[in-house]
């Protein structure tokens, strides 16, 4: 998977949580709890939907990772490289 | 072999159930009794459906909120706000002797409420209001404190404190005459915060979308399925015994059958019994079905909670029902675009739940019949005259909530010491639901989510 589309995936995931927040002009480097309502059940949610649908573990000491669009995708990317391989 | 099998199908049993379904999790309910729901069930009885337990949902929040307890569950579920279809109140009073407070989910009302009403307690209701917010009620290791001390250090006029207290201990409270403070801000949010709400179809609509989401994410639901023991091996669940002798086993069990009552199921009783004390608080409540809507006779108010003495007291009566106080809901009350086929009062008193328990069956019925019409004159001073309008009457007592529940005492709000972490003597064996404590519909199903997040999802 490319990065652009680990971002689509992360996006999708993010609608599908909170529906009712405006994703269109979501800044990549800024942090997401800056810029919606998330809380920690939905950080879980995160983690979770990456887990059911790419088989991917994320241990909880790497959730700092999740902090911005960028970060998850730079998180992701080699991840999912080897798990889509 | 389930990943996890959950007892009970009621409201915490099956968000739960949601949360684990949709993450591909083999789950399955085993729930008595022959239908859903649990504390907030239905019925239906000459023609006519009756909710059992709500009145309202509390936690009201509008479309498109996206904080706050609904707004949460409703995402965690993955259901969408039009699923619960909540239509807001008319308006709830508390009634108290010469003093009347209207709250409505607008909490300014109450507020200028009460600055008009104790011009001297206005700043010392603000103070406590700040402290209610400042609060983490969802912290689960956060430690049991008495609410009154706290109250009554920021309002020093009792009559406010016991208004206050009243429709809170009524909608929540497994204790008398005081609760731990953590209660009671979840209940002073979900109630005086954000307000009420209703489906115009009731407390059935709720339950369905909760199935039908189970299910659809591949959960098994089993009714008739009343467990007879809690199975472990070495201080591990291993699963269930059914009552018609089926063995289920399962890596972990999750019970929202209430603390005590799981404990008698299990094989193995823990060490310590004490945290585990059933509870004593029920009610028994009366149902009206008029020929008229309560707005025709002039009641308009969404919930009515009295009290005719100078003091308010929230025990287990001495006497088979507190004739004293009580709730008057008219479900007709909420803001619908349609109204109801049919109008509806209910009222509901504290009982004794010894006495109903133990009366025979003959006397039983004869006593349920006079002690409903003690109820109605009770809570006439507060309310129309409606009588010559009932064209049916229904009640249930403490006998009949442990008869479809199973929990002991017919304790509507469960033990007094609630179990926040969910964690029992059994490693993998863990409570949801009114024991656990986060309280009313919408806390109930939050309960269910957080017990399966934390101990079932996040674990592995």
């Amino acid at each position: 998977m490319s990065a652009d589309q680990i971002r689509q995936v992360i996006l999708n995931i993010l609608i599908r949580i909170a529906p009712d927040n405006d994703l269109t002009n979501l800044k990549d480097e800024v942090p997401f709890r800056e810029q919606m309502e998330l809380d920690s059940m939905d950080f879980l949610d995160i983690v979770m939907e990456i887990r059911k649908r790419y088989r991917v573990q994320i241990p909880e000491e790497d959730y700092t990772f999740l902090n911005t669009m960028a970060s998850t995708v730079g998180y992701l990317l080699p991840r999912l490289q080897a798990a889509t391989a | 072999m389930y990943d996890t099998i959950i007892i009970g199908a009621g409201l915490s049993g099956l968000a739960a159930g949601i949360r684990l379904a949709y993450y591909e999790r083999p789950v399955c309910i085993v729930e008595k009794h022959t239908t859903i729901g649990g504390l907030n069930s239905f019925y239906r009885l000459r023609k006519r459906d009756h909710d059992v337990g709500l009145h309202a949902v509390t936690n009201y929040a509008k479309p498109g909120t996206k904080t706050g307890p609904l707004s949460k569950l409703l995402r965690q579920l993955r259901l969408r706000w039009e699923d619960f279809d909540l239509t807001p109140q008319c308006g709830s009073t508390v009634a108290f002797p010469g003093v009347t407070l209207r709250f409505t989910n607008e909490f300014d009302v109450l507020e200028q409420q009460i600055a008009e009403t104790f011009p001297t307690q206005i700043d010392g209701f603000r103070r406590l209001v700040r402290r209610i917010n400042e609060h983490d009620e969802l912290n689960l290791a956060a430690r049991e404190s008495s609410a009154r001390e706290v109250v009554s250090s920021e309002i020093t006029d009792p009559l406010l404190v016991d208004m206050l207290f009243c429709p809170l201990m009524f909608y929540g409270s497994p204790t008398a005459h005081d609760m731990d403070f953590t209660q009671f801000v979840i209940m002073f949010k979900a109630v005086f915060q954000e307000g009420f709400g209703r489906p115009h179809e009731g407390v059935r609509l709720i339950m369905r979308k909760l199935v039908k989401q189970f299910r659809g994410f591949g959960g098994e639901l089993r009714l008739r399925a009343g467990v007879q023991r809690i199975l472990s091996d070495n201080g591990r669940v291993t699963g269930v015994q059914l009552e018609d002798g089926t063995v289920l086993e399962a890596k972990h069990v999750v019970s929202s059958a209430g603390s005590a009552e799981t404990m008698r199921l299990c094989d193995v009783e823990p060490a310590e019994p004490e945290p585990y004390r059933p509870g004593a608080i029920s009610f028994v409540e009366t149902i009206f079905s008029l020929d008229c809507m309560p707005s025709d006779l002039g009641h308009n108010e969404t919930i009515v909670f009295y009290n005719d003495s100078n003091r308010f007291a929230y025990d287990a009566p001495h006497e088979p029902i507190d004739l004293r106080s009580g709730i008057i809901c008219s479900p007709n009350n909420f803001q619908y675009d349609k109204p109801l086929d049919e109008g509806r009062v209910r009222i509901t008193a504290l009982a004794n739940p010894d006495y109903w328990m133990t009366l025979p069956q003959e006397q039983y019925v004869a006593e349920k019949e006079a002690w409903t019409q003690r109820i109605v004159e009770s809570a006439l001073r507060f309310m129309p005259d409606f009588r010559s309008h009932v064209v049916d009457t229904d009640a249930f007592t403490p006998r009949t909530i442990t008869k479809f529940t199973s929990h002991f005492n017919g304790a509507v709000y469960g033990a007094p010491h609630k179990i926040r972490s969910g964690q029992t003597h059994l490693q993998n064996l863990f409570l949801c639901g009114t024991d656990q404590g986060f309280l009313g519909i919408i806390g109930s199903m939050l309960s269910g989510i957080t017990i399966a997040n934390l101990h079932l999802l996040k674990a592995n």
